[in-house]
């Protein structure tokens, strides 16, 4: 009994700062995340870390202008085993190069060049 | 009149280098009597499917860039959707992207000229090594 009534007082005493942010998941540039608890909403879906060092935009940095549906090693770096295209908070690429890669992906996976689920051989 | 697109299908495995030759030819006549160009025709060989079509693990793959018009890309979908050896086909439009990374390169050359000229400038008749 004694612990049900100790957890409630932990998470409402890290919740607190947590307000500032309020829609997590539809934040587009979280700058600072702060101390976030891991319980609540901590999906950890392909069991990565939540927070990582900043990651830095592949297509960016070196400067690949053209992100085309033919180059099929390109793509499948950022596609999942599972064949699921990989979220940018997860191989932090900004957004419109997310965008042109996700359209990219998924002429790809039109033309059978890559698939639609399963492991990409 | 002057779109470019690019015209990627897959043929099954089992089909003549022959046949293959004579499907590529009936597309050319027809992109060339609708009044467009065949740019390209890149033949790109035998690829594993990423997923079974129509019971094929394998393809020949087959990438056509056509200079034309709306219509002309409409009627060569339409042929290849009726020939039986094609079991997929993707047409994009690349026209738009070409002018977008041709602007985007004038404008990476351009900057590199800019910074090469002023400091060519004042040295005379020194070669600017910048241009490397």
């Amino acid at each position: 009994m004694a612990e049900e009534t100790k957890s409630p007082s932990a998470t409402a005493e890290a919740s607190t700062p947590a307000p500032s942010s309020p829609s997590e998941g539809h934040s587009q540039r979280p700058p600072s995340r702060g101390p976030r608890p891991g319980g609540p909403g901590g999906s950890r879906e392909g069991g990565r870390k939540y927070f990582r060092r900043k990651k830095v935009c592949k297509f960016c940095v070196e400067k690949i202008e053209s992100i085309n549906y033919k180059d099929v090693r390109l793509l499948a770096q950022f596609v999942a085993e599972s064949g699921k295209i990989v979220p940018r908070r997860l191989t932090g690429v900004c957004t419109p190069h997310q965008r042109r890669l996700s359209c990219a992906i998924k002429q790809a996976r039109n033309i059978a060049l890559l698939p639609f689920a399963g492991r990409a051989n | 009149m002057n779109r470019t697109y690019e015209l990627m299908f897959i043929v099954r495995p089992d089909m003549a280098e022959e046949d293959l030759d004579k499907l590529i030819s009936t597309l050319e006549t027809a992109v060339s009597t609708s009044g467009g160009a065949v740019k390209s025709v890149e033949r790109m060989g035998k690829r594993r499917l990423a997923y079974t079509v129509r019971r094929f693990h394998d393809g020949m793959y087959v990438l056509l860039t056509v200079e034309g018009s709306g219509g002309l890309i409409h009627e060569l979908e339409r042929r290849l959707r009726v020939t039986e050896p094609v079991i997929k086909f993707l047409s994009v439009r690349i026209d738009e992207e070409k002018k977008r990374l041709d602007k985007i390169k004038a404008i990476r050359d351009a900057r590199k000229k800019a910074p090469a000229a002023p400091a060519a400038a004042p040295e005379g008749g020194e070669p600017a090594p910048a241009t490397a």
